[in-house]
């Protein structure tokens, strides 16, 4: 046994053995929490494949930022979850039904398959680049503008977050700062001539 | 033994497996089935990856990269949603979400 094969086996059964855990535990900060070790396991298996940049990407996009996302929206509201987890051995039946079936007819596919001979390489690996290097020449050149794309979906999901939760609170005095800027001498002070000992 | 293909579609299929039936077993916790879809797409980056890196073909790679975009923007409204759902009516509860009779 390799020290690759080892390392396989270590990623895969703590990957499989989380994401388990994250679907029948009780307190969904665990269920994120163990999200986060799926995903760190699941880097380590991109890492045994060659994909260094995705294994990074991985741990710096999902960990870093969804999983802290779910983390923020599971602490921040204040939910009753053991009443949410009243159905699961209800639903235990039907979920393990469909989940066989699924395994079963993916087993099937997997197999089964063979490679189309006439099946061309869109972008062969070049070997005398590094993995990071190498996706750099193919995502700025082949596929720019699916990368743009990729680009403007974060956008619209940027912007969609901001308007969906976004909270107008009516009767908060702000600060205009355009009033402010648009000030003048002449709107801001006003001369009086105030006559001797007789006040204002 | 080496570890080829086989044992990394293997793994994606468990992984998609699990997603699958998260998403029937907590049919009525919303934010455990979003985490259930990401394990999904986690595992249909798996396999990209894993082809990817048999084929000695970069596409594979460059799409688990777009992948992983739209898993972070899916992620990111569904949270809205549902932190928006949650201001309005005060729960999250699957079966209450049924204001458009859908």
């Amino acid at each position: 046994m390799t020290l690759a094969t080892f390392f396989f086996y270590l990623f895969s059964i703590a990957m499989i053995a989380s994401a388990v855990m994250v679907i029948s535990a009780r307190n969904p900060v665990h269920s994120v929490l163990f999200l986060i070790l799926a995903f760190f396991n699941a880097a380590g298996l991109f890492l045994l494949t060659g994909a260094e940049f995705l294994a990074m990407i991985l741990v710096v996009v999902y960990v870093g930022a969804v999983a802290v996302l779910f983390l923020f929206v599971v602490m921040m509201l204040d939910v009753d979850f053991t009443q949410l987890k009243q159905g699961f051995l209800q639903y235990l039946p039907v979920g393990a039904l469909v989940g066989l079936i699924v395994l079963v007819e993916l087993v099937a596919v997997v197999g089964a398959w063979t490679v189309a001979p006439e099946a061309a390489l869109a972008t062969p690996t070049p070997g005398h680049l590094s993995n990071t290097a190498a996706l750099g020449m193919v995502l700025y050149t082949q596929y720019v503008y699916l990368f743009e794309a990729a680009g403007f979906v974060l956008l619209v999901a940027m912007i969609g977050a901001i308007v969906l939760t976004l909270h107008h609170r009516p009767n908060v005095r702000r600060q205009n700062i355009a009033a402010q800027n648009a000030r003048t001498r002449a709107s801001a002070i006003e001369n009086k001539k105030v006559p001797s000992r007789a006040g204002v | 033994m080496a570890i080829g293909l086989e044992h990394y579609l293997i793994v994606a299929a468990i992984l998609f497996t699990l997603g699958v039936a998260g998403i029937i077993l907590n049919r009525k916790n919303v934010i455990v089935i979003l985490m259930s879809i990401e394990l999904i797409l986690l595992s249909v980056n798996l396999n990209l990856v894993a082809f990817s890196a048999k084929l000695h073909d970069l596409t594979g790679q460059v799409f688990a990269l777009f992948i992983l975009t739209v898993a972070a923007a899916e992620a990111a409204i569904g949270l809205a949603i549902l932190v928006t759902y949650f201001r309005n009516r005060g729960t999250i509860a699957v079966e209450d979400i049924n204001m458009m009779k859908g």
